[in-house]
């Protein structure tokens, strides 16, 4: 085990050295309104707020991920074999993910859900922008303080259900034996029922509208700060409204855009309930891989590994994105 | 009781930035002290130096001769009313004003009483358990002294405060803040870039501008006896005629200007070769010819009726009109637009100063 | 103009497709909840009953599940509302360039897939609370490392809420206090505290409802405990009666009470607000008048 608790001296070390630089830098700027941490906040204080914020960065978030990465350099070992002589460090995890486990050929089952999963994410994320923009810029634009907070309120109540009770409340309408096949049968639309969720049409469904608040609220807000007059001004100019859209509005919006697409793509490539209970029985959902590593196989090294990547992935793409559409990091947190 | 404030050298620097460059002044107790200066001239930075909030850079500040170096803004004895007054908007009238007194340990009955004597003074009695938002501008700058006062400060350090009020409520203010201070008698440090303010209500004035302090003195002699360019500039309008001794003998030097040669006090001892401004006050000068070196004509560009005054606007050497102010039962007669008219003035009440910086328009 | 009616048309047509989208399929699951089949069914509607909220109050896995989720949401917010307004404060002080990387930390459990965060807290706990067997016995329990996998992000949405509401605070507050003697920490807890009462109680609300309805964190760290939501999946998952589409309802129903409830709140306030402007209108007008008047002596 000792190549793991090498880990727990990490951050340690990261904050001295940070203590360090802040020390020298206080030194060389002779600040005359500088006060220091223990006198501002006084001694009682001043600890407290240091160990809260060292439990939670060091132990609820940098450690567990260092732990969970090292973790999956290791082979899969049972409890015992832990710390023994099989305990090494290995890429084998890794490779699982590229080879097939005959050991010939690519591993096409997991490749492929890993590629499907990023592709339908990307393709949730559009479909939810494409839903979400106009009503963003309704609310943005139009509203009285009284309407916008209204529509806020209709907006967030669904929200406060259970996501498992939303994907459940999809199925109950896509189902084969659900509402909406039930009504056009009835009605003579049609003869069979439609197979809404074997076509993954229920996975995009619910998968889009699982997340729509958390597209609309940053829309919302890069909107609402744009000056009206400007849109104004483009249209006493003779702007066609798809051109004020885009020459304006959407230029102007870029981080608050980029800021909910990221979020959406983020929360749809990790999703977990939509998936399980949405999707059709041919599809598989990267995330759904990771679940049954450690449920079903209890291979733990292996479902990091594959949860690292899956990361990894995510945040390229995201860095990508950002990149193509020139956009900095910092203007997106908002 | 009250306390005088010295100012030992005092230097305060923000890195690169010199804020306050060696200032040393003695600030009497019970004295309505001003410094009055252009934004960015060093007097909010002074004020905070002496109330705590910085560490000079160099120099010393003392309170009642006592040593401030290291003593925190919480132990001093010093009250500030900020700018924006800083009242705590989550408490009544009353919890505000006690504050002071809280931190303290003061039980309530003694702050309850303390905080009804204050609001008769400041002319709020019984408004004690209104909420800040319920105030409105003039009441709120008295709940701000009162919070001061409650304390009993050694030294009253006000930043600007009538600059949010306008212009009928500042006037009153000016005469209730004087009044205050005459009844309380304590030090007040009063920091304004409104020159009437400072004329009208101070003890004393330091004149301040780039962080160096040009002058101290009271009201008239900062008005007729003005140390730098900067200051004549400054307080009240004045005429500049820029040029350069050609004569100086005993307590008058003639100045070569543009507009020939113009004779005036010199107190500074300027010698002959030496660059220097006369400056002329608009109501110091008359629209009609007098002796050779006091006189000077110009073309009329325009004239503006006051009421009770009249200006007469001149072509000046450069960008900067001359201004000639006139009395309305004054008996001269006033000249057109375009004409040429003569000006002159007792060459008592022009002033030779050393060149150097004015204040800008 | 007809192209202004044809989009004024659109606009609305698209609201409301929109929110029908939105609320529909919830419409449609509390509509099962009243209906007699074993299936959730909403149509045909064979008869009303009120049963399957009986089977559901007598549903023990559902009543335990509720439980720990419960205890797991107070022991987050106990735990996530400190350490947010700790980092908020800290934040606040912090020099520049240490500031970048500290809120890249605290931020980053956001981005963060949940499956991650349940995965990494498993692992690294189990390791570490295996060190003696003590500590095993007592603390690897499912609701811990709950709280603790849901701590870290739930910390950082207490985080965003406070340096919100900080932003907001006049700094100066705290020097009138200062200069008034209060030390350094009595300004804390006279001042900014009661400042930050409000995003304490947003960050109380929203702490806890967001570790209540969490799932892809919280499957993997409660280990062989169950809270309402991983009992929800399971029979999601198996099959199921309208017993869950009664507790739909019955979350509904809370949410539309808390809603209205906020609203009143909110009106309230509001006039409040109102009253007191127009009180200080009032005591603007009379001081411009008095200082017309000749002065007089003020006391």
């Amino acid at each position: 085990m000792s190549s793991r608790l090498v880990v727990l001296f990490v951050p340690f070390v990261v904050i001295a050295a940070f203590w360090l630089m802040a020390r020298y830098e206080a030194r060389q700027r002779h600040d005359p309104t500088h006060k220091g941490y223990f006198e501002r906040n006084g001694m009682l204080l001043g600890i407290m707020f240091i160990f809260l914020v060292s439990l939670w960065t060091l132990f609820l978030v940098a450690l567990p991920y260092l732990y969970m990465v090292v973790e999956s350099f290791h082979p899969t070992l049972r409890p015992l074999e832990r710390g023994g002589p099989n305990d090494v460090l290995t890429l084998a995890q890794y490779e699982s993910f590229f080879v097939a486990h005959t050991g010939e050929g690519m591993n096409k089952v997991h490749i492929g859900a890993f590629i499907f999963s990023i592709l339908a994410s990307i393709a949730v994320t559009a479909l939810n922008f494409a839903i979400c923009y106009p009503l963003a810029f309704y609310m943005a634009q139009s509203g009285t303080p009284q309407k916008v907070r209204l529509l806020m309120l209709a907006l967030i109540v669904p929200y406060w259900v259970n996501e498992i009770l939303r994907a459940f409340s999809l199925r109950l309408l896509l189902a084969t034996k659900g509402l909406i096949n039930n009504v056009m049968v009835a009605a003579g639309f049609i003869d069979t029922p439609i197979d809404f969720l074997g076509n993954n049409v229920g996975l995009y469904v619910g998968l889009s509208y699982a997340y729509l608040l958390v597209m609309i609220f940053p829309l919302y807000n890069a909107i609402e700060s744009l000056d009206k007059n400007q849109i104004e001004a483009a249209r006493d100019l003779g702007a066609p409204w798809w051109r004020i859209h885009k020459d304006v509005v959407i230029p102007y919006a870029k981080p608050g855009i980029a800021s909910g697409c990221t979020m959406v793509f983020m929360l749809s490539a990790g999703s977990l309930a939509a998936p399980q209970f949405l999707g059709g029985p041919r599809t598989l959902w990267f995330t759904s891989v990771i679940y049954n590593f450690f449920f079903q196989n209890f291979n733990w090294a292996r479902g990091s590994a594959y949860a690292f990547i899956l990361l990894a992935a995510c945040i390229a793409l995201v860095m990508l994105m950002l990149r193509l559409f020139k956009i900095s990091l910092g203007e997106t947190i908002k | 009781m009250s306390a005088g404030v010295e100012l030992d050298h005092v230097t305060v620097r923000f890195g690169e930035f010199t804020a306050v460059d060696d200032a040393t002044l003695d600030i009497k107790g019970g004295e309505f002290f001003s410094f009055l200066g252009p934004s960015g001239c060093g007097k909010t930075t002074i004020l905070r130096t002496v109330s705590g909030f910085l560490d000079p850079s160099e120099g010393t500040v003392r309170i009642g001769g006592k040593d401030m170096t290291g003593i925190g803004p919480n132990r001093r004895p010093t009250a500030l009313i900020f700018q924006n007054l800083a009242l705590f908007p989550l408490m009544t009238v009353t919890e505000n004003i006690t504050y002071g007194l809280r931190v303290q340990g003061i039980d309530k009955a003694t702050r309850a009483r303390k905080a009804d004597e204050l609001l008769n003074l400041i002319a709020l009695p019984g408004q004690g358990n209104k909420q800040m938002s319920e105030l409105s501008g003039g009441q709120k700058q008295r709940v701000a002294i009162a919070r001061a006062l409650a304390v009993q400060p050694q030294v009253l350090l006000l930043d600007e405060p009538l600059s949010a009020l306008d212009l009928k409520l500042r006037q009153h203010m000016r005469n209730e803040l004087r009044t205050i201070q005459r009844m309380v008698g304590i030090t007040f440090i009063y920091i304004t870039h409104d020159q009437g303010e400072a004329l009208t209500m101070s003890d004393r004035i330091a004149v301040m501008n780039d962080g160096v302090i040009q002058q101290i003195g009271d009201g008239k002699a900062i008005y007729d006896e003005p140390a730098t360019a900067f200051v004549a500039s400054f307080v009240g309008e004045n005429n500049p005629f820029a040029g350069m001794v050609a004569q100086a003998n005993g307590s008058f030097a003639l100045i070569e200007t543009k507009f020939g040669r113009l004779r005036g006090r010199n107190p500074r001892g300027l010698k002959q070769g030496d660059k220097a401004i006369l400056f002329v006050r608009p109501e110091s000068a008359k629209l009609a010819p007098g002796s050779a070196d006091t006189t000077f004509s110009s073309e009329v560009k325009s004239v503006a009726f006051e009421g009770n005054m009249t200006h007469v606007f001149l072509q000046g050497a450069g960008k900067k009109d001359i201004t000639v102010t006139v009395g309305r039962h004054n008996g001269a007669s006033i000249p057109e637009r375009g004409s040429v008219a003569t000006v002159s003035y007792d060459a008592e009440l022009g002033l030779a100063l050393p060149e150097g910086k004015m204040a800008r328009e | 103009m007809k192209s202004a009616w044809v989009m004024r048309g659109m606009i609305g047509f698209y609201i409301f497709l929109f929110f029908a989208y939105l609320f529909g399929p919830l419409i449609v699951m509390s509509i099962t909840a009243f209906n007699t089949p074993n299936y959730p069914q909403a149509y045909p509607f064979e008869s009303f009953t009120l049963n399957w909220f009986v089977k559901l109050w007598n549903d023990r896995a559902m009543m335990e599940g509720l439980r720990n989720s419960i205890i797991i949401g107070l022991g987050v917010v106990a735990v996530s509302v400190p350490a947010g307004l700790a980092a908020a404060i800290i934040m606040s002080q912090i020099y520049h360039r240490a500031r970048g990387l500290f809120y890249l930390v605290t931020i980053s459990p956001l981005l963060t897939p949940g499956v991650i965060i349940g995965i990494s807290t498993v692992i690294f706990w189990k390791d570490v609370l295996s060190i003696t067997d003590v500590t095993k016995a007592v603390f690897y329990k499912g609701i811990i490392l709950a709280i603790l996998g849901q701590s870290s992000f739930v910390s950082a949405y207490c985080l965003l809420i406070f340096m919100a509401r900080l932003t907001r605070f006049d700094r100066a507050q705290e020097e009138a206090a200062l200069d008034l003697g209060a030390s350094y920490p009595q300004v804390f807890w006279h001042i900014l505290l009661p400042f930050l009462k409000p995003a304490v109680v947003s960050a109380i609300v929203i702490g806890f409802l967001s570790s209540f309805e969490n799932y892809n964190t919280t499957t993997f760290a409660i280990l062989a405990d169950k809270t309402l939501v991983t009992v929800l999946a399971g029979q999601v998952r198996q099959g199921t009666t309208p017993a869950l589409s009664a507790l739909a309802v019955i979350i509904i129903s809370i949410s539309l009470v808390g809603a209205i409830t906020y609203e009143v709140i909110k009106r309230r306030e509001q006039a409040r607000a109102d009253l007191a402007q127009r009180r200080a209108k009032i005591a603007e007008r009379a001081e411009v008048e008095a200082s017309a008047l000749p002065a007089t002596s003020s006391a």
